[in-house]
């Protein structure tokens, strides 16, 4: 037997590329799928591998090189897909030369994220087949299977997975890479370019495909009938099915590997050998409302949440009445903050001293709307910071901004801020913009991109002037500033917002965790000096506590030396000693 | 071997991830089927972050439930108590005698519960060790939850060798030393500390 080796579901899904003999990778960094793209690139030698801009632009690298002729594979968490929809709606009729695979990654629970959308109902809607593996295993056995497929079908084929899956380990068996040969190019303008004459063939194309893939779901091995008692029969699929067998250990299980189209009459096949069905899906009812619509009585979401992640316990509960839960402690939550040093952290204290919104966006930066901050106003989605605030000085004028301002990661303004900002040039905002550039993609672990001058590979490259950008498309004023520099920064968002012409601010400061500061000494407060106004602990600084006696004090081995207490202490009371 | 379910719970940055995959790794060895699941992203920004390890003949689900864990190994107090509905009745809790404030209670919005360990020691088996003391001790605050899992290494199924084999594969090369010194140092520990 080959070796087997503890791999993240992500890492597994990554073994799979360079198993299938993938040529080319393209992702934007989102928890949970980045770490596919950080395994894709240990195999460098045989896998181009990239960081894209954002999702779209990663998906239509991935169709270009299946084009071309060559396997491909694009990735990207759940709310990427949004991004990437617009080339995956047309791939979709178009299909493949080489393999494409595009992996999305849902995000049940909201572990970091803005929504808790299914990607299948994606996939329904753009008639995409969709594979979803249970284990570390599967991830990688399906990632080979939906290459196959997409081949076999002349289709692109998302891999569904979730947070769970993701971000679980499990026991793999590694094989060989399959040298698959380039196949040539053809042109082929039917096939290719989706004018209306020639798409509203394909789309016939893809209905015909899709009831073939129905039909034949029966004989594929990624879908497997486990016949077992058959007073209860249950259909699931992915980590949910790992529930299943906890729980269920003597049921009959009808695991579904492909989700999209679902194998039709495989599905009434096991529906007539069993008593009483049930279907266990996490979040929307998709496999559920397909099979009611085929006149098949089946129990769902009657009894299942369509929030959240399951788990067995759930489904003791909602299936035998089995009610196992414990009562928790009552204990204070402890919710995610910004990092002791962040730099994010200084510039909200500034917005907060001036007393102004912030429109924000994705990242670490949305922390500012959480206490003792309360900053960030709203979020949304990447890049709706910059392009928020303009909608709201059209709907007001622009007097109503002028306690406003937008903020945008670096990683997110090349994402998407950037059209949003051209936007701002075009239609003539006033607003005040603050590019919050710590030279790399925080939240997600520290990923580079376009503006950080390395690749994913680990190769130095051209890293594009952000504040360049600025002024090439015409923003009036472009400024930048040190985060921690707040003498300077206060008044600089002052003059700004209240300046009639469209201002950018480039904040720099280096993401805490990039830089740990130990060659200098820690910041301390001199009990003799602090008078205890509680100033310091104003921008909330996790190293910074009050004790029962009323005292102050830092956490010497959280404090990461910044020095944003010993600015803003009105007594001189802190220092690095 | 039924499977033995393992907890790890603490503040993200405190290293959980690495306890896990340490644990993990330990189990493949043994030739024990294992799973682990762990927590990427936002949460690990200080949050409340928690990591389960499974093993055993055969594992299905990746995650520990409420009521399951045979051990729980929090890297902090307030942690500890969080999380200890998920011990089975005669589970163990090894715990860093450490408190760190979350938010909320540094704002004055809640209080630090007060006589946590005490309040543990009532249903479950505790042993609490200052970690951080003896990390500073050996002059690496990181080697702080190898001190803790070596306390916690005289309840699981693994013998010391197979700990030192797994430790020294895991931790960056540059530290195994001092971490093997942070593993001697917790697993001597034993009973002394029982609250």
């Amino acid at each position: 037997m080959s070796e087997k080796v503890l791999m993240l579901g992500n890492e597994a899904i990554a073994r799979g590329a360079y198993e299938a003999g993938v040529k080319v990778s393209a992702a934007y960094p989102g928890t949970p799928s980045t770490e596919i793209s950080e395994n894709i690139v240990r195999y460098k030698d045989c896998i181009y591998a990239e960081w894209s801009p954002n999702e779209k632009v990663a998906t239509e690298v991935a169709i270009g090189a299946s084009m071309s002729g060559v396997r491909s594979m694009a990735s990207m968490k759940h709310v990427g897909v949004n991004v990437a929809s617009d080339p995956l709606y047309t791939v979709s009729y178009i299909g493949v030369n080489g393999g494409m695979v595009l992996v999305a990654a849902d995000d049940p629970g909201l572990y970091s994220s803005q929504n808790e959308q299914d990607t299948r109902a994606v996939a329904r809607a753009a008639h995409v087949p969709v594979l979803e593996p249970s284990d570390s295993q599967e991830a990688k056995d399906f990632v080979i299977a939906a290459y196959e497929l997409s081949e076999k079908y002349d289709t692109p084929v998302i891999l569904r997975t979730t947070t769970r899956l993701a971000h679980s380990q499990g026991l793999v068996e590694l094989g060989e890479r399959q040298e698959i040969p380039d196949k040539p190019y053809e042109k082929n303008i039917p096939k290719n370019v989706m004018m209306p004459g020639n798409a509203i063939k394909r789309h016939i194309y893809v209905e015909q495909r899709e009831l073939r893939m129905s039909q034949d779901g029966g004989r594929m091995d990624i879908n497997r009938v486990e016949y077992n008692d058959t007073s209860i029969g249950v259909i699931t699929s992915g980590i949910p099915y790992q529930y299943v067998k906890e729980v269920l250990p003597e049921a009959s299980v009808l695991k579904l590997g492909m989700v999209n189209p679902l194998p039709r009459p495989l599905i009434e096949e096991f529906a007539a050998k069993v008593d009483k069905l049930y279907v266990v899906e996490e979040l929307d009812p998709i496999i559920e409302e397909q099979v009611k619509s085929w006149g098949i009585s089946v129990i769902g979401k009657e009894i299942f949440t369509v929030q959240g992640e399951y788990s067995a316990n759930l489904l003791r509960k909602a299936m035998l009445g089995q009610d196992v839960t414990a009562v928790p402690a009552d204990v204070p939550v402890r919710p995610p903050i910004l990092c002791p040093s962040c730099p994010h952290r200084s510039t909200f204290h500034v917005l907060k001293q001036l007393n102004l919104h912030a429109a924000g966006d994705i990242g670490c930066y949305t922390l500012g709307a959480v206490a003792p901050l309360n900053v960030v106003d709203t979020t949304v989605c990447m890049g709706s910071s910059i392009s928020t605030l303009h909608g709201m000085e059209k709907a007001k004028g622009k007097d109503y901004i002028k306690n406003w301002v937008a903020v945008i990661g670096d990683s997110t303004f090349m994402h998407t801020g950037v059209n949003s900002l051209m936007n701002m040039v075009y239609n003539q905002s006033t607003a005040t913009v603050l590019i919050l550039d710590n030279s790399t993609t925080g939240m997600t672990g520290h990923q580079d991109h376009a503006a950080t001058g390395k690749t994913l590979q680990g190769d130095h490259t051209y890293a594009i002037d952000i504040v360049g950008i600025c002024k090439a498309m015409g923003v009036p004023s472009v400024q930048f500033c040190d985060a921690f520099d707040i003498a300077k920064l206060r008044p600089m968002i002052k003059a700004a917002v209240e300046s009639d012409e469209l201002s950018v601010i480039v904040v720099k400061g280096p993401c805490a965790l990039l830089e740990k500061r130990t060659w200098l000494t820690p910041c301390h407060i001199d009990p003799e000096k602090c008078r205890r106004c509680g100033m310091c602990m104003k921008p909330g600084c996790p190293a910074i506590t009050k004790k029962d006696d009323g005292s102050i004090v830092i956490d010497d081995t959280m404090c990461n030396r910044c020095g944003l207490c010993e600015k803003i202490c009105p007594f001189g009371a802190i220092s690095r000693l | 071997m039924d499977t033995k379910n393992i907890m790890i719970v603490g503040v993200g940055g405190q290293g959980t991830l690495l306890t896990s995959r340490i644990l993990g790794g330990l189990a493949m060895k043994a030739g024990y089927d294992v799973k682990l699941s762990e927590v990427h992203g936002m949460a690990q920004r200080g949050g409340s972050v928690v990591t389960f390890v499974r093993y055993g003949d055969k594992v299905a689900e990746p995650i520990v439930e409420e009521g399951q864990a045979d051990v729980l190994i929090a890297f902090e107090r307030l942690e500890a108590l969080r999380y200890a509905h998920f011990l089975k009745k005669d589970g163990v809790i090894i715990v860093n005698d450490q408190r760190m404030d979350p938010m909320p209670v540094v704002i004055g919005n809640a209080r630090y519960p007060e006589h946590i360990l005490e309040e543990l020691s009532e249903k479950y088996t505790v042993y609490a060790v200052d970690a951080m003391a003896e990390a500073k001790k050996l002059r690496n605050l990181r080697t702080f939850n190898v001190v803790v899992l070596g306390m916690a290494a005289r309840y699981m199924d693994f013998s010391k060798e197979q700990w030192i084999e797994v430790i020294t594969a895991t931790v960056p090369p540059k530290t195994v030393d001092v971490n093997l010194q942070a593993f001697e140092v917790g697993y001597n520990k034993k009973g002394e500390q029982t609250v």
